[in-house]
């Protein structure tokens, strides 16, 4: 009998790491216009191509073209460019504004600022999302008040969350937006529960769950998955590749499977990849996929493919794992970039009315931020009182953390 | 106690269209110990269901339900099968309150049956009540009889926080005070054995004083209530045996008024002894009865080891064993 030989152990590898000059050359980007549209009571099984191909709309000369072109009108175009550079905007204000002490730690969407944003507006009032760190953007596309997301950046005593949560960890019942654990993939799940719950209820609201490329490995993601499928649960659930899970790449939780959007396929739920940096594009899928769930078809499960452009956190530094040239070579380009250039080749934009609306959101940024600080910084020694620590663990305060509380001095 | 738990469940959904209930097996089949039994032909299969095997999927949706405004009540089929969805209940369920500062809020119960005793081995038979009594902003409940369980789970059922529910498995058919080589009593000639057809509550924070005395205060909770009385009867020392029924928040009131009087107390348990809620209970008493002590406070628990399956019977914490340490503190 042969004798076997000893056995390896395969750990994927990114292709560049820093000091190697990043070549996408090689990766297969389908062009704008060119993935069919299914209509939604299409049957999951035949539409198993769409999870391993990217649905686009602009084109590279800035046209929206193609089925899923049209979901938008010129007004809603503009207002989509606004939210995403307010939300750039506001980025850049609190990286900056951490840096300088105010804060312990801040999240920005570099990158990444179309999925959020076009996403919300395929919602209606009413509906839920359960997100992750990486989604302020549903809460900008909706109105929710810049100063509150500050005050609670700055733990201060206007913070809706009484000084509570790590910074961006924000909650907004009346804005469709879960409270963010920080503990991954948790929220996916809920999600589901969420949209059985509205089911039960005889409710018209969906639920939309969303988890990172990396927190697809956790357990709850494929609970999530199993429980959607069973219950026909009216939710959508979102993946957010942005390629990288702090240094390791998205690889290390893709594995074998081709996308994250193939790993819907074995639940039978219909499984999407989209150009997340593709404004349009993002809001054509989500729509498609509300749509199902609102018409009790049933869970679909939508990937976004975008890229990371900043750190994971100001806890991190990617220069460390990756090339600082990679986010350059990124082939799906800049989201802001690619909306401007399309309004502007439809007529309606321009550059000086970019600059101008830059002017006016940095404008409405600061005058935001004057305020907020206005109540105080995390350092500025205007937090909430620590009595309220002692609130809300309970209903109603149990006599033992009555004693507590006494004992803190408060 | 099996239909103390299911006339719960029953009166529950009839009063509340917000209570849903679902689990392995739960939904057509009634739960292996049947605790759900006709529910989902009574209020249909969208408020009774069956699951996937997956805590954290049952625990997980749970919170989005409440999230939603509906009130779970959800069976994980032994508490032994919860760590899967430990992480949604320490993470998640206790905290949703807080972190969002009321703007969301967790009100789901979690049942498990709980302990030994029935030769399950070490999948069957934990008590893990100290994971869940280490986790602020959760409340745990360990009935000891039928009538409790009836009114606890309701109280349960509509309070506004997320609550653990521990039915002690070995008392579902009947009381067991550790003599295992008697013939299995049935709950029909205990007098807390009869349970009301008709809604009521049992408040959640409140101890029972199940037999008052002057020598020994005995803490005990589930089925080592009935080990307390039977170590009593057999000692002959006279002791008050306080049912805690609720571990978290836990009725210290009573405790502290009853170890004051007597000026010793026992502590019993089936879980394991490190970090058990009998060290808890003990550096509780120590601090606000230290003055009024007249012997070392003792406990009596779960051996440091896996629960055993041959071994059951030394591993269990019987009467002999709670009789020789209410010996050693009369003697101390």
């Amino acid at each position: 009998m042969d004798t076997p030989s000893p056995l390896t152990l395969f750990v994927p590898e990114p292709e560049w790491r820093p000091g190697d000059m990043p070549d996408f050359s090689q990766v297969t980007i389908p062009r704008a216009g060119t993935v069919r549209r299914p209509d939604v009571t299409e049957a999951p099984e035949n539409m198993r191509d769409l999870a391993f191909t990217i649905i686009r709309i602009l084109n590279r000369e800035g046209e929206a073209v193609g089925p899923w072109a049209g979901t938008l009108s010129d007004e809603e175009l503009k207002e989509g460019l606004r939210h995403m550079m307010l939300l750039r905007t506001f980025d850049a204000r609190m990286l900056t504004a951490q840096r300088q002490g105010k804060t312990s730690f801040y999240m920005q969407h570099l990158g990444e600022e179309a999925i959020s944003t076009a996403f919300r507006r395929a919602l209606r009032p009413g509906d839920m999302n359960f997100p992750t760190y990486r989604q302020a953007g549903l809460l900008i596309a909706d109105d929710y008040p810049l100063v509150e997301m500050m005050n609670q950046i700055f733990s201060n005593d206007g913070d809706p969350l009484r000084g509570r949560q790590l910074p961006i960890m924000y909650s907004s019942k009346a804005h469709g937006f879960f409270s963010i654990s920080g503990n991954l993939g948790t929220q996916f799940v809920q999600a589901v529960g969420w949209a059985m719950a509205s089911a039960i209820s005889r409710d018209t609201k969906i639920a939309a769950g969303w988890i990172g490329d990396g927190s697809t490995a956790e357990s709850d993601f494929h609970a999530a998955l199993v429980f959607a499928s069973t219950y026909k649960a009216p939710v959508v659930l979102n993946i957010v590749n942005n390629q990288w899970a702090i240094s390791t790449f998205q690889g290390i939780a893709r594995g074998g499977s081709g996308t994250f959007a193939a790993r819907g396929l074995g639940f039978g739920i219909p499984s999407l990849r989209v150009d997340g940096n593709d404004y349009l594009a993002v809001h054509a899928v989500a729509k498609w996929a509300v749509e199902r769930a609102r018409r009790n078809l049933g869970p679909t499960l939508i990937e976004y493919v975008t890229y990371r452009a900043g750190s994971h956190s100001t806890s991190d530094d990617p220069s460390a794992y990756r090339p600082k040239e990679e986010g350059d070579a990124w082939p799906l380009g800049d989201p802001v970039l690619r909306l401007k250039t399309h309004l502007i080749k439809k007529g309606i934009w321009s550059d000086e009315r970019h600059a101008q609306a830059e002017a006016e959101i940095l404008d409405e940024v600061t005058a935001a931020q004057d305020e907020a600080e206005a109540i105080g910084t995390l350092t500025s020694g205007h937090a909430p009182s620590p009595r309220d620590m002692f609130e809300d663990v309970y209903a109603e305060m149990p006599p033992h953390l009555i004693r507590q509380r006494q004992e803190a001095g408060y | 106690m099996i239909e103390a738990i299911r006339s719960a469940h029953d009166n529950a959904m009839e009063r509340d269209e917000r209570v849903v209930v679902f689990g392995e097996d739960v939904g057509y089949f009634g739960g292996v110990f049947r605790c759900t039994a006709g529910l989902q032909k009574k209020y249909g299969k969208q408020r009774c269901f069956d699951t996937p095997i997956s805590e954290s999927g049952i625990v997980g949706t749970a919170i989005g339900m409440a999230a939603y405004g509906l009130r779970p009540c959800v069976e994980i089929q032994f508490a032994d099968y919860m760590y899967p969805g430990y992480d949604q209940i320490v993470s998640e369920a206790a905290r949703i309150r807080h972190r969002s500062a009321g703007d969301f809020t967790c009100p789901i119960v979690i049942r498990m049956p709980t302990g030994g005793g029935i030769f399950g081995g070490q999948t069957h038979s934990q008590s893990p009540e100290a994971l869940f009594t280490h986790v602020s902003g959760l409340k745990t409940i360990v009935p000891s009889n039928p009538y409790d369980a009836k009114g606890l789970l309701i109280a349960a059922i509509e309070c506004p926080d997320p609550v653990i529910f521990l039915e002690p498995k070995r008392l579902y058919n009947g009381p067991f005070d550790g003599h295992h080589e008697r013939p299995i009593q049935s709950w029909k000639a205990h007098p807390l054995g009869e349970v009301p057809d008709d809604h009521y509550t049992v408040p959640l924070g409140k101890a029972a004083i199940r037999r008052e005395g002057t020598d020994v205060t005995i803490l005990a909770y589930g089925t080592m209530v009935h080990v307390a009385e039977a170590a009593v009867e057999e000692t002959g020392i006279s002791c008050e045996i306080i049912d805690l029924r609720t571990l978290v928040p836990v009725d210290l009131e009573t405790i502290a008024g009853s170890v004051k009087k007597t000026g010793r107390c026992v502590i019993v348990h089936e879980a394991t002894r490190t970090s058990g809620f009998g060290a808890e209970l003990s550096a509780m008493v120590q601090e606000e009865c230290f003055f009024h002590l007249e012997a070392p406070i003792e406990r009596v628990t779960g051996w440091d080891t896996p629960y055993p399956h041959a071994q059951e019977w030394d591993y269990f914490p019987g009467p002999a064993r709670l009789g020789q340490a209410l010996r050693r503190v009369m003697e101390a």
